[in-house]
């Protein structure tokens, strides 16, 4: 056998981290009401950012935070524009995107190749070294796992407890939410910094655990997955992980196709993740009942009190 | 006694109006308290004020004698006042007790939440499933959810706004059971209506506004309708006028029409038929929500159907799109002015153009007659007397009513041959509305057929030749109006059909 | 406090005035950035926006520039407004452009050598078609499938730029390039060449077609019934749909449009400016367009102008990076920042500012 089903797994697993990580903030986000397009230039902003700490500070966790704190600020940008100024989320998203790689390859002038320290891995040795169960349950970095306490937590959180509620209910109808009460500006703004930390270390993950360097436009498009992953998983925690595992698995076997000279053209492959995202969007789509169940009804509309 | 709650000139003023002028009102506790007045006198401002959703300008409220300025719903909540409102704050992809929750301070967990809405609903008459998603409820039902909500707060206020417009004559009758029952144990009930009968039956006490202004009180057990209607109008209407006639041929004729909704909320159409004759205009009643968009749709062209589900004097057009059928003098108005009968952004000549292209043939070779566009907006303008500064202006800026005028005239005017209207009069204030029917049964007059599908019942009597519901979905066999009495109706908008039914449900 | 008041109608004056000013506060808050970079901003916001234009050193080379990187970003803008106008979001016309270049330069290749003088039309019609079809993937899993177009058509770039690296290092490559990647150089060949039309102008055909592009944009979006239709579905949709507006062939409509424009732009390219396929000839064009379309309100003559602001930037740009050292991406920074302005701006049109407490009129 050319591929060894056990290294795939754990490269799946590797690869996944960062697009779960962005993808299951834009759910939040998203079930707010919010629709922010500028995952992409958050990913990369946090990306850049982390490289840029991890370098100076040799700290992963420093350099996490900072992935954080940069992609938030730039998720502050997209709340004011859409949350008090009122612009049209779409147009902002795509701003936030095109911004964003562009200020993150300006901050990131100089450091490409430049070392960064390595990550902690949570488990001991003896238990990665047990045959199979090893690599795929014990090898990864922390961050693969928070990732995973992650999706827990948000399916808990959104599901079983009253902020979870109140926060769906702003995503679902905004004027009732207001009528109610409930401050819907803030949940929202709160919802949007959260998305926007969740990108900024699922960048930070790619650039200082996963590639381990900096190059611009290195998210390659991971945000847009994370959106596409939202859409396929009808917004639910537990199918973005499945998602994005499915995406991870399809990155890194092609990545190994490459590798051993399949018959297959390298474009096909390079493109190939790209291309199952559309398809697996397709057949989500289509299934008219279920994707409009689950969507906030109130997803990217504006919304100003008048009253 | 001390009032429960005292009012004392409260101010509130918007760009261009004061929607209240230092009104002045208290209520009792244990009283049921109308607030009467037209669409724009006021009263739902003032209700938002006692609320806490509008900060008033000026003046002072008190609750139980203690200085009371709800800073917020929350605040108003804590400290005992509750609210019903016209268009619910609910939310359909939630479940009852969700919503519920939602509307609580401290919500008790889920299973005993589920507990107490059972209790309480059952202990009010007002059954309800807490696990049910809200989007599947009827109107009556997504009421009874929002009562359920104020009345699990143990309220000492509660306001009610137009709360009877989305009921059947029979769940008024339950809902009234309830409120004085809530009365009866010292609620106090802020019921706002402009429904005369109802306050009659209902109310203790009534506040009369008028153009923000409270302009009069009156115990409504001593007063007529009649004295009621001339405070809150502030003159006598005249009642729209129309001669006997005989109705001619039939020019729509509609059968076997069944459609399922686009929307996971939608209510499908199931196998209806009607046929309305030219100088007729047939009347279609019923709740909010039982396939009246549906209809509409269908009827339009907004939604195709097979050809033969709808005939045009003869010939089939249920395949054809809306200007196609334009074309064949089948117009449409539908019940939602900003956003389907009118783009809001647009101005008034460009929202001519919306449905008077093709009739009117403000277009050649595909390009836009602006000249004559602005011409037919002016026409619908001056003919129908819409109160607004010239055609240049965007629909949204012109109030309801106004706006109303010209949709329906905008129809009016191209001459159809049947003319479909879904709530012509909703939320239009008294003189627009009857000039509105008046405009819909000269129309008839002249040989037009004409359906109007509305939801307030007093009007579809006053202006119908035949009477038809529209339940679940499905559309009841059509009866003379003239003689029809509410209970008839009540019965038939509950979805009791042939006249068998009728008889039946009335002996039980 | 501040309350925002919703005008009854958008303000004229905010309308244009708001892109306006957007322009001096990106100016005043890159000249911050620039500052934050160590470099004077006075001179860095002259060499950007002035020099290019009026220094005697380099105004010669740059002002026919300023057509040659205007041309694709007007013609690309104009085809975007037309959907953005009607909440139709393609935002995968650098895929487009891609696709259309591809396109365009094989049928272009596939006829060498001859200098027929129908190879040019029918790389042009090749490059409008290319971009056309890659734009009709989004389109009919939009109207069929009720996929978001937005999601597909930038997927689609990632797709399009794999197919471009295939083009350039294999089945395009120019077989007399003793292996290096990138095709035959069809600006240096009569019947391929899309040449400057008037020597020192950088006037070529792509530009010419973009002027023809605004025109007709305008006229359409003013005049015609399908400009009024598009307007009407972007506004309000429901009502569109009573109007007897088809969403599904306005999308069709739309995407087809403005892939077909993108396509063509690439094709313009490669024949012209940037000579050949290579493996990097895309420059982002097809993103930096939507930036000029939003910048120019979706109108064509704004976007025209807009187009030639964003052109200059560009060329300002590249100017300030080898005079003053500053980053290439600290262009595309600046740029994003005139669209995060432009937005926030918005509000003035929309929206009346007063201040709390005071008694409106």
């Amino acid at each position: 056998m050319i591929i060894d089903p056990v290294t795939l797994i754990v490269a799946l697993i590797t690869v996944s981290t960062p697009v779960l990580l962005a993808a299951i903030g834009e759910l939040v986000v998203e079930k707010a009401g919010v629709l922010n397009l500028g995952v992409e230039g958050m990913m990369i902003m946090g990306a850049v950012c982390g490289f840029v700490t991890a370098h100076h500070t040799g700290s992963p966790l420093m350099a996490f935070v900072a992935g954080m704190g940069g992609a938030a600020a730039l998720a502050m940008l997209f709340a004011v524009l859409t949350q008090l100024l009122m612009a049209n989320q779409v147009a902002s998203g795509l701003a936030l995107t095109l911004f964003g790689l562009g200020l993150a390859a300006l901050i990131g002038v100089g450091y490409g190749g430049l070392p960064v320290p390595p990550v902690s891995r949570p488990f001991p040795e003896a238990l990665r070294d047990i045959p199979v169960a090893g690599p795929i349950l014990f090898s990864h970095s922390t961050l693969t796992y928070v990732a995973l306490i992650l999706v827990a937590a948000v399916w808990y959180v959104l599901t079983r407890t009253r902020i979870g509620l109140i926060l769906r209910a702003v995503g679902e109808n905004h004027d009732a939410a207001h009528a109610l009460g409930y401050k819907v500006v803030r949940i929202r703004i709160l919802a949007i910094l959260f998305g926007g930390a969740c990108a900024g270390l699922g960048g930070a993950f790619l650039s200082v655990v996963r590639v381990q360097n900096w190059f611009e436009g290195m998210t390659a498009g991971a945000g847009w997955i994370a959106l596409a992953l939202v859409v396929f998983a009808s917004w639910k925690p537990w199918r973005v992980l499945l998602g994005a595992w499915l995406f991870g698995g399809i990155a890194a076997l092609q990545l190994r196709l490459q590798a051993v000279e399949v018959g297959v053209p390298v474009a096909l492959l390079d493109a190939s993740p790209y291309l199952v995202t559309i398809l697996v969007l397709v057949i989500i789509s289509s299934d008219r009942s279920r994707a409009a169940l689950n969507a906030p009804a109130a997803l990217g509309r504006v919304f100003h009190a008048s009253s | 006694m001390t009032a429960l709650l005292e009012i004392e000139g409260l101010t509130k003023a918007y760009p261009g109006v004061v929607a209240n002028d230092a009104v002045s009102f208290s209520v009792q506790p244990g009283e049921v308290h109308a607030l009467l007045g037209e669409n724009g006198a006021g009263k739902s401002t003032l209700v938002k004020m006692i609320y806490g959703l509008v900060k008033p300008d000026r003046g002072a409220m008190r609750l139980r004698g203690a200085a009371y300025a709800p800073s917020e719903p929350r605040a108003a909540r804590a400290a005992g006042v509750a609210m019903v409102f016209q268009h619910f704050s609910l939310f359909e992809a939630l479940s009852v007790a969700e919503n519920i929750a939602l509307g609580m301070e401290n919500p008790p967990k889920a299973r005993d939440l589920a507990e107490r809405i059972r209790s309480v609903s059952e202990t009010y008459g007002l059954p309800l499933d807490p696990f049910r998603l809200v989007g599947d409820l009827s109107a009556g039902e997504r009421q009874r959810v929002e009562i359920i909500r104020c009345l699990l707060q143990d309220p000492k206020l509660l306001i009610m706004d137009e709360p009877t417009s989305v009921l059947t004559p029979q769940e008024v009758e339950i809902l009234f059971h309830t409120l004085r029952k809530l009365s009866s144990e010292g609620t106090a009930i802020l019921y706002i209506s402009h429904k005369l009968e109802e306050i009659r039956t209902l109310c203790d006490a009534a506040t009369i506004l008028r153009l923000g202004k409270k302009v009069g009180e009156c115990t409504p057990r001593e007063v007529t309708a009649a004295h009621m209607a001339e405070l809150m109008v502030g003159k006598s209407l005249s009642v729209p006028a129309r001669d006997d006639h005989e109705p001619g041929e039939v020019l729509l004729h509609v059968a076997g029409l069944s459609v399922t909704p686009a929307s996971p909320f939608g209510m499908p159409l199931r196998h209806v038929g009607l046929e309305v004759r030219a100088g007729e205009v047939l009347g279609i009643g019923g709740v909010a929500g039982n396939g009246q968009d549906e209809l509409l749709s269908a009827l339009s062209g907004e939604t195709p159907v097979s050809p033969g589900a709808i005939t045009l004097q003869g010939q089939p057009v249920g395949h054809l799109g809306p200007n196609e059928r334009r074309v064949l003098g089948l117009l449409c108005a539908p019940e939602e002015r900003l956003g389907h009968a009118a783009a809001p952004d647009m101005s008034l000549t460009e929202n001519a153009v919306l449905t008077g292209r093709i009739r009117q043939g403000l277009d050649a070779h595909g390009f836009v007659n602006w000249g004559k566009a602005r011409g037919f907006a002016e026409a619908i303008i001056a003919r129908f007397d819409v109160r607004t500064p010239g055609p240049g202006v965007a629909a949204r800026a012109l109030s309801g009513g106004n706006l109303q005028k010209f949709v329906i005239g905008r129809e009016i005017l191209q001459d159809p041959t049947v003319l479909v209207v879904n709530q012509p009069t909703w939320g239009v204030d008294a003189s627009a509305a009857a000039a509105i029917r008046q405009a819909l049964l000269d129309l008839a007059q002249g040989g037009a057929a004409v359906i109007v599908i509305s939801q307030d019942l007093d009007e579809l009597l006053e202006i119908s030749d035949r009477f038809c519901a529209l339940n679940e979905g499905r559309l009841s066999a059509p009866r003379p109006a003239r003689g029809l009495t509410m209970e008839e109706i009540g019965l038939m908008l509950g979805g009791a059909h042939d006249m068998h039914d009728v008889a039946a449900g009335a002996g039980a | 406090m501040i309350r925002l008041e919703k005008r009854p109608q958008p303000s004229r004056g905010w309308v244009i005035g708001g892109p306006v000013l957007a322009v001096v506060l990106t100016m005043a808050a890159g000249g911050l950035m620039f500052a934050a970079l160590g470099k004077d901003p006075v001179e860095a916001i002259r060499i950007i926006f002035w020099d290019p234009l009026f220094s005697q050193q380099f105004a010669s080379y740059s002002r026919p520039q300023l057509l040659v990187k205007a041309g694709p970003l007007i013609l690309i803008a104009i085809g975007l407004s037309l959907g953005f106008r009607a909440g139709i979001w393609n935002i995968g016309a650098e895929g487009q452009y891609i696709v259309g270049a591809i396109c365009g330069a094989a049928f272009g290749l596939a006829f060498w050598p001859s200098e027929s003088p129908l190879i040019f039309p029918g790389m042009v019609l090749a490059g409008l078609l290319g971009g056309f079809l890659w734009a009709m993937i989004p389109a009919l899993l939009r109207v069929y499938a009720r996929t978001n177009e937005i999601l597909v058509s930038l997927l689609l770039v990632y797709v399009a730029e794999a197919m471009l690296a295939s083009a350039a290092t294999g089945w395009l490559r120019n077989p007399e390039g003793s292996g290096f990647p990138g095709s035959r150089t069809l600006s240096r060949h009569p019947g391929t060449d899309n040449p400057e039309l008037i020597a020192g102008t950088g006037m070529h055909w792509g530009v010419l077609a973009a002027f023809v592009a605004v025109i007709a944009a305008y006229v359409v979006m003013n005049r015609h019934v399908l400009g009024y239709q598009i307007r009407l579905a972007g506004e309000a949709p429901r009502a569109a749909r009573f109007g007897g507006v088809n969403a599904g062939r306005l999308v069709i409509l739309c995407m087809g449009v403005s892939g077909a424009l993108a396509g063509a732009a690439g094709l313009f390219e490669v024949s012209g400016p940037a000579g050949r396929i290579s493996i990097d000839f895309n420059v982002g064009y097809g993103f930096t367009a939507i930036i000029v379309a939003f910048l120019g309100r979706l109108n064509p003559v704004g976007i025209l102008l807009a187009g030639l602001l964003l052109a200059l930037t560009f060329i300002g740009g590249e100017l300030a990076q080898l005079m003053m050292g500053i980053p290439a991406p600290a262009i595309q920074a600046f740029q994003g920042m005139l669209l995060f302005f432009l937005l926030a701006l918005d509000l003035l049109a929309n929206y009346r500012i007063r201040l709390k407490g005071r008694a409106p009129a």
